[in-house]
């Protein structure tokens, strides 16, 4: 990206306002009547005062005093809020409630209950007042310790049409260090240059803010390419730059479309990637897997609960216990109900389908039906600006770089451990695994606990997208049985595939067919599919194909 | 192994069949001529609660036929049910003609509600109850047919089977949510008035309900076991067994699978469109995946593969879920579960089984 070159000189934001000051002082009243010390005489002024001009000047010497209530102030009287009362002239904020204002004291944040209409009266502003507030407003929200904040003002000022912010925003610039807020001003600028009457500085613009996408932009973009008393050059060029971000602007969706699909997707493997050990490996139907799912979920918000302080770390607490908790009540799922339906599959669902309603009556019983709240750690919250235009949400791009990671582990321990080696002994052959020593039934437990075990972690990862409640199991279980069908039963590889697949087929068709439809044509998908290819996508060869 | 299939079955459907009959007999005596001040009086409550379960019982029987004798699980067998249900509720819809909310003397509420301007194609012909019953029979069984012949015939058998039938009643219940669809999204169909003419609210209307579904479950039975002691019920029950020799001696288990699974189909639409009249409405959540997998919980705590265990379990069920619903809520679904992983685990043959068991008990 690069910088709009700026011939202006650069001044300090601070040395400017008192400029300003002092230059419409001057010109008004004596100086020494309203260039007040202290807020509270600055704010007796601003009573005082009865002629917007003499407003101004009194809300420019507020912007100067350094106190955090005199932001308050030009906020309340921005949003027409600041009142006098009529008894003594006292200064309040008030809100409108019916027939009436609920007032507080301005200095004593003393809430006085309600009066009526005619006892308090509106310190007026007219829009140019409102405009400098605007601008004194985003200048201070330029020297806030948050670059997010100051960010959020550098776009503030670049919607707002005022061209005698460019000397604020070029002041502000030496002292800018954040990428961020820095690229942000360039929009800013060549955004406020749009409307300059000087055609060179006009077309550099709109060259500089041809890569940008931004509504603002392509309105003002819009009106200079209807405008007949700029020059036929200035409107082509701003045809071009409009055609040149709505070309951006698709690339772009068609961008966010493949990586929403690749989010939904990395969240239908996590949710199917331990059935695809139980189910896919031991051919054990689980229907409580999706209950497995919620256990890691609601441990995740149990941590935060018993760690409030810990927010940023909940995540890395909760993914072992998180494990541990799914995986042990995994096993003793596996001990106690689905060995004794061993080579009964049909039996195995139902009783499993018991179970996941036990769990979900457990924990409606124990956490309440409603859904908690599982905060998100600061470092997964917000989103991450690629370019301008495409923007990306850390907690989906975290869940889609979890959920890889945790196929990798599991591809890790299948093929590379001796308790894989064994796992996938004891599937192929039962009875010659048995002859070389295996513990079978030990081998079983464990690989359903290490299934259980991952659901539990795959639900610490969607309590950051989903809603965390009782009913969080059952929203992933058809779903997530259609993954490891589609993807092929027995074959890990296939789950990751047919996932991702999936979300990005759901996304892809999602702007055509609705939401919805989009989910039942994916269903409908899936059951014809598994009509023609039973075994699905990448079905096992040879002989585990027979068992 | 044939021999003990049908042992000791007769007796369990002459039961049933008696208390059908005497059901038949004493509900409308006692809720019609007995005065309301007797004892003995059954409220039109209590009928219509015991009309509901007599629907029910149909619908474990029409699972039971497929899951018992064919050894199909089906876990779509409610949407079925609720097609049943929404092809008489689109009748009963018409049925209000101008008295509803809006007084439109062609449009249900609903659609005037989303200011549609006509009644959409599908909806021509419900206002007639001869079209309304055919289709009762003919959406259900359609569906069933075009979806056992896809899926029998790439021969998705098991678990594989029971999973996609569990997704069609999924995305059935996402289709009927939405508004476009023109079933009354979310909020289904309901508000109705009067049946073939008869106001559905009065006694004589519910009793008369009541009386059908328990002829229909008797005619249902009878069907059932008709076909199960048949040649062809001796074939089903072979494919259940060994689906692979049965195919080797030269029957084609396909066609015999969708036949009955489409039979099966269509007897749950009809416990669909009896239920529907008597609960006075008609929603997508009947499509919900649990309702179907409920319905495989009756049939096996009942005990699968004898049909009158089947309506047994559906009646015992529902009565503890209604008793269980009003006392104790929090309860239920812990019942419920129990209740699937008892069955299972330990009575594989279910209520019906401990009969045999004691029997066999006694006479060993």
């Amino acid at each position: 990206m690069k910088r709009v070159a700026s011939t202006e000189p650069r001044y300090t934001c601070r040395f400017w306002q008192v400029l300003a000051l002092f230059l419409v002082g001057a010109m008004t009243i004596p100086a020494d009547e309203v260039v007040a010390q202290s807020l509270d005489d600055a704010l007796e002024s601003l009573i005082a005062a009865d002629s917007y001009p003499e407003k101004q000047i009194v809300i420019e010497t507020i912007s100067t005093i350094d106190d955090p209530r005199a932001l308050i102030a030009l906020e309340a009287l921005l949003e027409g809020q600041l009142y006098t009362t009529r008894q003594d002239q006292s200064l309040v904020i008030a809100e409108s409630v019916d027939r009436g204002y609920q007032i507080r004291d301005f200095l004593t944040d003393e809430d006085l209950g309600r009066v009526g209409r005619r006892d308090v009266s509106r310190i007026s502003v007219n829009n140019s007042l409102r405009g400098v507030l605007r601008g004194l407003l985003a200048t201070s929200g330029l020297e806030d310790d948050d670059p997010r904040q100051r960010r959020l003002a550098v776009i503030e000022i670049g919607h707002s049409e005022d061209l005698s912010m460019l000397e604020v925003l070029q002041a502000r610039r030496d002292q800018e260090s954040n990428g961020s807020v820095l690229r942000a001003m360039d929009v800013a600028e060549a955004t406020l240059k749009l409307d300059s009457d000087d055609e060179e500085e006009r077309l550099t613009s709109i060259i500089a803010v041809s890569s940008i996408v931004d509504s603002h932009v392509r309105t003002k973009l819009t009106r200079l390419s209807t405008n007949e008393s700029v020059s036929p050059t200035t409107r082509q060029a701003a045809l071009d730059a409009l055609e040149s971000i709505e070309d951006r602007v698709e690339n772009f969706e068609i961008l966010k479309t493949v990586f929403f699909g690749l989010s939904l997707g990395a969240v239908l493997v996590l949710a199917a990637i331990g059935l695809s050990v139980t189910f896919g490996i031991m051919g054990v139907i689980n229907m409580a897997h999706g209950e497995l799912i919620m256990l890691g979920a609601y441990t995740t918000y149990v941590v935060q609960q018993v760690f409030p302080n810990l927010i940023d770390y909940s995540l890395f607490i909760a993914l072992p216990i998180a494990f541990l908790i799914s995986g042990s009540m995994g096993m003793l799922i596996e001990r106690t109900i689905v060995r004794a339906l061993y080579g009964r599959p049909l039996e195995t669902l139902l009783a499993t389908f018991g179970v996941s309603l036990i769990l979900q009556q457990a924990v409606r019983s124990i956490f309440t039906p409603l859904n908690r709240a599982v905060s998100t750690p600061s470092w997964m919250s917000g989103s991450l600006e690629i370019v301008s235009g495409l923007e990306i949400t850390l907690n989906r791009l975290c869940v889609l770089g979890f959920s890889v990671l945790v196929f990798v582990i599991l591809l890790f321990v299948l093929r590379r451990t001796r308790f894989g080696l064994q796992m996938r002994a004891v599937t192929q052959n039962r009875q010659m695994a048995k002859a070389m020593g295996i513990r079978t039934n030990r081998v079983d437990t464990l690989t359903f606990g290490l299934g259980a075990g991952v659901a539990g972690v795959a639900g610490v990862a969607l309590s950051q997208l989903t809603n965390v409640g009782p009913n969080l199991g059952q929203a992933y279980i058809v779903d997530s049985f259609l993954v490891v069908v589609f993807g092929g039963v027995g074959n890990i590889w296939g789950t990751l595939v047919s996932g991702l697949t999936l979300g990005v087929a759901n996304k892809l068709v999602e702007p055509a067919l609705g939401a919805v439809m989009a989910k039942i044509f994916v269903l409908v998908f899936i059951i014809i599919f598994i009509q023609r290819r039973p075994r699905g996508l990448f079905p096992q060869k040879g002989r585990a194909a027979e068992a | 192994m044939v021999a003990s299939i049908f042992s000791n079955h007769e007796r369990g459907g002459k039961i049933l069949l008696g208390v059908i009959a005497l059901g038949l007999v004493v509900v409308p005596f006692c809720n019609l001529v007995v005065s309301p001040e007797s004892t003995f009086h059954i409220s039109t409550f209590t009928v219509t609660l015991l009309g509901k379960y007599l629907c029910y019982a149909l619908l474990a029987l029409a699972l039971d036929l497929v899951w018992g004798y064919v050894g199909i699980l089906s876990l779509g067998h409610g949407a079925f049910f609720a097609l049943g249900g929404y092809a008489m509720g689109m009748y009963l819809m018409r049925q209000i003609g101008s008295r509803g909310v809006y007084g439109d003397p062609v449009l249900p509420d609903f659609m005037v509600f989303l200011n549609w301007d006509q009644l959409p194609w599908y909806w021509y012909g419900f206002d007639h109850f001869w079209f309304a019953a055919l289709m009762v029979l003919l959406v259900p069984g359609f569906l069933a047919f075009v979806f056992g012949w896809l899926a029998f015939r790439s021969r998705v058998s098991g678990v594989y089977f029971a999973i996609i039938t569990q997704a069609l009643t999924y995305a059935l219940m996402l289709a009927f949510f939405r508004n476009e669809m023109g079933f009354g999204g979310n909020n289904g169909l309901t508000d109705f008035k009067d049946l073939l003419g008869a106001n559905l609210q009065s006694d004589a209307t519910r009793v008369t309900l009541f009386s059908v579904s328990a002829l229909a479950l008797a005619a249902g039975y009878f069907l059932c076991r008709y076909i199960v002691t048949s040649r062809l019920g001796l074939v089903l029950v072979a494919i259940r067994d060994a689906e692979d020799r049965t195919r080797f001696l030269g029957y084609r288990v396909n066609y015999y699978k969708l036949w009955i699974f489409t039979l099966s189909a269509i007897m749950a639409g009809v416990a669909g469109a009896l239920y529907v009249p008597q609960v006075g409405i008609i929603n997508p959540n009947e499509f919900q995946p649990l309702n179907s997998i409920e319905l495989v919980v009756w049939v096996a705590v009942g005990g699968r593969g004898t049909l009158y265990g089947a309506a047994l379990g559906a009646g015992i069920v529902n009565y503890a879920k209604s008793t269980f619903t009003t006392l104790l809520p929090e309860v239920w679904l812990f019942v419920l579960g129990g209740l699937f992983v008892l069955v299972t685990v330990a009575l594989p043959k279910g209520l019906a089984g401990i009969a045999g068991r004691i029997k066999s008990f006694q006479h060993g």
